[in-house]
């Protein structure tokens, strides 16, 4: 059979050499046939009559060759297709408007799967990923201290499990630009995660280059390592072959490189959308760290066949067996509830899923409406073609191979949408990729791959089939030769005809506002989240990280010396023209945070189950004004020593909790005194709430100390200003240089940048479904316009009776815009009840916006009925112009 | 052309070409296709021109060889040959079509006698 096959590829190629020898072998044939006859007697003309009778027609003799020896379907396929193209380019604008809908629908769908593909189809860029579990308790509101572990207890659960095959973690708290890397006398900043030493190989992530972590470089007092990330190394080593082996001078501290991770790995992408980790470095468990409370986050890779229930059971099982530190027994027992694993993959982009499928669903109906319009284009042409059809019928074309050829033609038409819609859609990808700071996970890692291009040709040939059935159905059903009878002007088939696109039209506009209420909802929920009174002013400020050194003997001589320090720093920065106000704090809202203890009001018994601390900032003074957060009673103040009486400030919240442990004066926690073992705390101040984890969720509990009384971790200098923050970060760099020469060349961030960070992904998926929807209404707007341009160009001897008859220009624009608005208001109505039933789809992802939101609703219908208008309105006034005469004696 | 002559049964033709090529040697198409309807006493409904397309499967399948040249009559014809192949399919298709006439005799005389039997039956013996 192969030969068989093979000999007829063959054939096929060989079309014209074959068919001269198979003439001449005819004419040899006819040749004898005649010559015989003519021996029998008969005359030359009859003898070749006779002869060609008997051969039964040279023509189908060729044909039934042909479909013997080649490739006989392919031979159709290709004729149809050099037909097509050349009606196709007979009729170019059809074809790019048809193009363009097709590759804007296309588009759309392919860029929306490559990022559904990749944050939610896929798994994680790690070997085995279904093994990888995140290990953490239930959401808290004491932010991530509550998130994570201490180190003893990372050995108590790494040792008492059976479940995996091993547990790691990273050190949760690594600053953004904790590294000052000295390079060529210039400090640069870059930001390095301490993860556990055995992280890659939990993780299954093999170096580009040397080698990554092992055990050794965890040890306390092993000489100092660093990996880097791909992207740092291409970017400030210039991919630096031999980087392998050198030392860099990191914190003034000689630190060898000893590898290179791969592309690949994106620590960011993965644990900390949003934003950029240029390095790994070794975290040592067993020394001071072991005090530091709650650090390490757990990541374990499962045992191959253990079920995640199991592993839960385990861990539920160890969990109270786990110490805060082992030398406090008192701390053991206070995980217990709080050790629960679940997949990976869950924790990085489990709760996008919502947003996902939604943002699926608007390209979906993208597409929907894409084929719609295609179908009324195909439609219109197809009336328009319809005698060429009834003429080809006549002369014996089957209606099987018209019907074929309009499919191909809509194929045609679909493949070429799907190329262009792929360009577009590379376009978008490599866009979304690029942007660094939308906080999605994985986004970086976003490309168009197989599994995109799969679903280019899927939907490609559905969405081929969705708009050429309807104009093949009515080749395959109609009456080809009433086709060739049928005028056009008001003819029942005519009617009927009319009424399917109307139809169309209707379904299209409903579409469109679903799509449009989605948008809309999601846009108001948006607004309402950049309403949200955040405790702080977010715009005219920014922060950047100041390094400062305040080792000393003591702990006296080391406040001492910080004090002066921060002191200077703020006097320098607020002498610049333009600042108003200058403070430090050691962790900014929507930043990093941590808790420590809860500190009740004197003589009040703990209330059981009290496990969230308020959040901690370590603060100087000024730093709430520069923020812009309100405070009822006193800011802290300079004097406000390690030996004079210690002070704190509390938020609304954590006041209102402590007021209903206790009885105070009219409830203010002002001037009231806390416990916290020792002389106490004196609440100087109430400070407003402020969104410390996020703009939307709700505030939690937050305590300010003075960092003459506690140690800050870092310093954040905020700085408030008149002018634009941006035209100060030069005056602002070069005052922190005169007083540190080491202050690198940190990034001024304005404070808004935060809130945008923290509000990115909501943005992002209100625009991706805005842009569609945006998308949507300009389709229904070219369908509507088809639709009634059409029915006008159809009825335009009937409008001229009319008019001949004394219908006057307004009336008729009245009666065309009116057919419009009804069209319309049929496709609102329905789009609205649509959009009513599927508002619980929506319904989570909106914020302080309900999905039966009326001035959504009502502001979708009048953008629609607007846009009717104007799509209305060019036909209509087409309509009015008509010349009855014209009219008339035309057809 | 009257309408008692017997239509052909797929892939009759072939069989029919071969035997010809087999019985007479190498010939032409012309000729194959006057000697099937001697042979058959012009009772078959033969269009000469499909035999070209029986001709060039034959030929696809290597079961037939064609080469050009004359005839006694000094004309150019392309000529046609069995192969080894073709000789051995030949007897294959004989055999098979020999026992498939035999069964359909069988079936259809049976019908006639025992007029009880289903005739669904007979359709798929």
């Amino acid at each position: 059979m192969m030969r068989r096959l093979l000999a007829r590829i063959k054939a096929f190629f060989g079309k014209s050499r074959l068919d001269a020898e198979l003439d001449r072998e005819l004419a040899a044939h006819l040749d004898f046939a005649i010559e015989e006859n003519i021996e029998r007697g008969l005359s030359p003309e009859e003898a070749r009559r006779e002869a060609l009778v008997k051969i039964g027609g040279l023509q189908q003799a060729r044909e039934k060759h042909r479909e013997a020896r080649g490739l006989i379907r392919l031979d159709i396929l290709l004729q149809d297709l050099r037909y097509i193209f050349r009606t196709l380019g007979r009729d170019l604008g059809f074809t790019i408007a048809a193009v363009l809908i097709l590759a804007l629908g296309i588009g759309a769908n392919v860029a929306v799967f490559s990022v559904v593909n990749t944050l939610l189809l896929r798994p994680l860029p790690f070997p085995q990923s279904q093994e990888l579990v995140w290990i953490a308790p239930p959401p808290t509101k004491c932010g991530l201290s509550c998130a994570t572990y201490s180190t003893d207890a990372y050995d108590t659960f790494r040792m008492g499990t059976r479940s995996y095959q091993d547990v790691t973690g990273y050190f949760a708290f690594s600053s953004p630009d904790n590294l000052s890397l000295t390079q060529h006398g210039e400090i640069i900043n870059a930001t390095a995660i301490d993860v556990v030493a055995n992280f890659f190989q939990v993780l299954g992530v093999h170096p580009a280059m040397g080698r990554l972590l092992t055990p050794d470089d965890g040890r306390t007092g092993a000489p100092p390592v660093i990996v880097l990330s791909d992207a740092w190394w291409r970017r400030q080593f210039n991919a630096d072959p031999s980087i392998v082996g050198k030392t860099l001078d990191l914190n003034h501290q000689q630190v060898t490189v000893i590898g290179v991770l791969p592309p690949s790995f994106d620590f960011g992408a993965v644990f900390a959308p949003g934003t950029k980790v240029d390095a790994i470095t070794p975290f040592a468990l067993y020394g001071s760290p072991r005090d530091w409370g709650n650090i390490i986050t757990f990541i374990g890779r499962l045992k191959p066949g253990v079920t995640l229930a199991h592993a839960r059971q385990e861990a539920e099982a160890v969990a109270p067996r786990m110490c805060g530190n082992n030398k406090h027994p008192e701390s053991c027992g206070e995980y217990k509830d709080g050790v629960i694993p679940v997949p990976l993959k869950d924790y990085v982009s489990g709760r996008l899923r919502r947003s996902l499928i939604v943002l699926w669903s608007a390209v979906g109906l993208i597409l929907l409406i894409a084929c719609v319009n295609l179908s009324n284009l195909l439609l219109a042409r197809s009336t328009a073609r319809s005698k060429e059809f009834a003429m080809r019928a006549a002369l014996g074309a089957s209606r099987a191979r018209i019907v074929g050829q309009l499919l191909t033609e809509s194929l045609v038409l679909s493949a070429m949408g799907a190329v262009a819609g792929l360009g577009l859609a590379w376009m978008l990808v490599y866009w979304l990729a690029h942007q660094g700071s939308v906080a999605l996970p994985l986004l970086n890692t976003l490309h168009i791959d197989g599994a995109a291009l799969a679903w280019t040709v899927l939907i490609a040939v559905v969405a081929a089939m969705l708009f050429g059935l309807a104009p093949g159905l009515r080749i395959a059903t109609g009456n080809l030769h009433e086709l060739l009878k049928d005028t056009g002007a008001g003819s029942g088939q005519g009617r009927r005809h009319e009424r399917f696109r109307s139809v169309l039209v209707v379904t299209e506009v409903a579409l469109a506002s679903v799509l449009l209420v989605s948008a809309g909802l999601l846009l108001r929920s948006f607004l309402r989240v950049l309403d949200v009174d955040l405790g702080f002013e977010s715009t005219h400020a920014a922060a950047i990280n100041a390094i400062y050194d305040d080792s000393a003997p003591t702990r006296d001589a080391s406040i001492a010396k910080r004090t002066a320090i921060f002191q200077q720093m703020i006097e320098r920065i607020e002498a610049i023209p333009g600042v108003q106000a200058a403070g430090i704090s050691d962790y900014l809202p929507l930043g990093q945070n941590r808790s420590w203890d809860i500190p009740l009001p004197k003589g009040v018994t703990p209330p059981k189950g009290l496990t969230d601390g308020p959040l901690v900032y370590v603060v100087t003074p000024g730093y709430l004004r520069a923020m812009g957060t309100r405070v009822r009673g006193r800011d802290f103040r300079w004097d406000d020593g390690p030996h004079s009486e210690p002070v704190v400030i509390i938020n609304q919240s954590y006041a209102r909790f402590l007021a209903g442990l206790t009885k105070w004066p009219n409830n203010d926690a002002v001037g009231q005194v806390l416990d916290n073992g020792g002389p106490g705390l004196h609440v100087i101040g109430v400070a407003d709430d402020v969104h410390e984890e996020s703009t939307e969720g709700d505030t939690g509990w937050q305590i300010y100390y003075p960092q003459t009384q506690a140690g800050p971790v870092g310093a954040e200098l905020v700085i408030r200003s008149t002018v634009p923050p941006a035209m100060l970060a030069n005056s602002v760099l070069s005052a922190l240089r005169l007083l540190n020469p080491h202050q690198p060349a940190a990034e001024f961030r304005p404070l808004q940048t935060f809130v945008d960070h923290a509000n990115s992904p909501r943005r992002f998926f209100m625009l991706m479904v805005a842009s569609f929807a945006a998308l949507g209404l300009l389709l229904a707007a070219i369908g509507i316009y088809g639709v009634i341009s059409y029915t006008v160009t159809r009825q335009t001897q009937e409008i001229g009776i009319r008019m001949a008859l004394g219908a006057t220009m307004g009336r008729v624009q009245r009666q065309v815009l009116g057919g419009t608005l009804r069209l319309a208001i049929v496709g609102i109505a329905l789009g609205a009840a649509v959009s009513l039933a599927a508002a619980k789809l929506i319904a989570s992802l909106l914020f302080a916006t309900s999905p039966w939101d009326g001035v959504t609703y009502v502001a979708v219908a009048l953008a629609l009925l607007a846009v009717a208008v104007v799509a209305g309105y060019l036909p209509a006034r087409r309509a009015s112009r008509i010349d009855p005469m014209v009219a008339l004696r035309a057809n | 052309m009257s309408p008692s002559k017997l239509d052909l049964l797929q892939g009759t033709l072939d069989l029919m070409v071969m035997k010809t090529l087999s019985a007479m040697g190498p010939m032409h198409g012309y000729g194959i296709a006057r000697r099937i309807e001697q042979v058959s006493g012009n009772e078959v409904l033969l269009n000469q021109g499909t035999i070209y397309a029986s001709l060039v499967r034959l030929e696809q399948r290597g079961w037939i060889d064609s080469s050009w040249g004359v005839s006694g009559n000094n004309r150019k014809a392309k000529f046609y040959a069995i192969t080894g192949a073709g000789r051995q399919q030949f007897e294959e298709d004989t055999l098979y079509w020999r026992r498939l006439t035999g069964v359909m005799d069988r079936v259809l005389d049976l019908n006639d006698e025992a007029g009880a039997l289903p005739g669904a039956e007979g359709e798929t013996v």
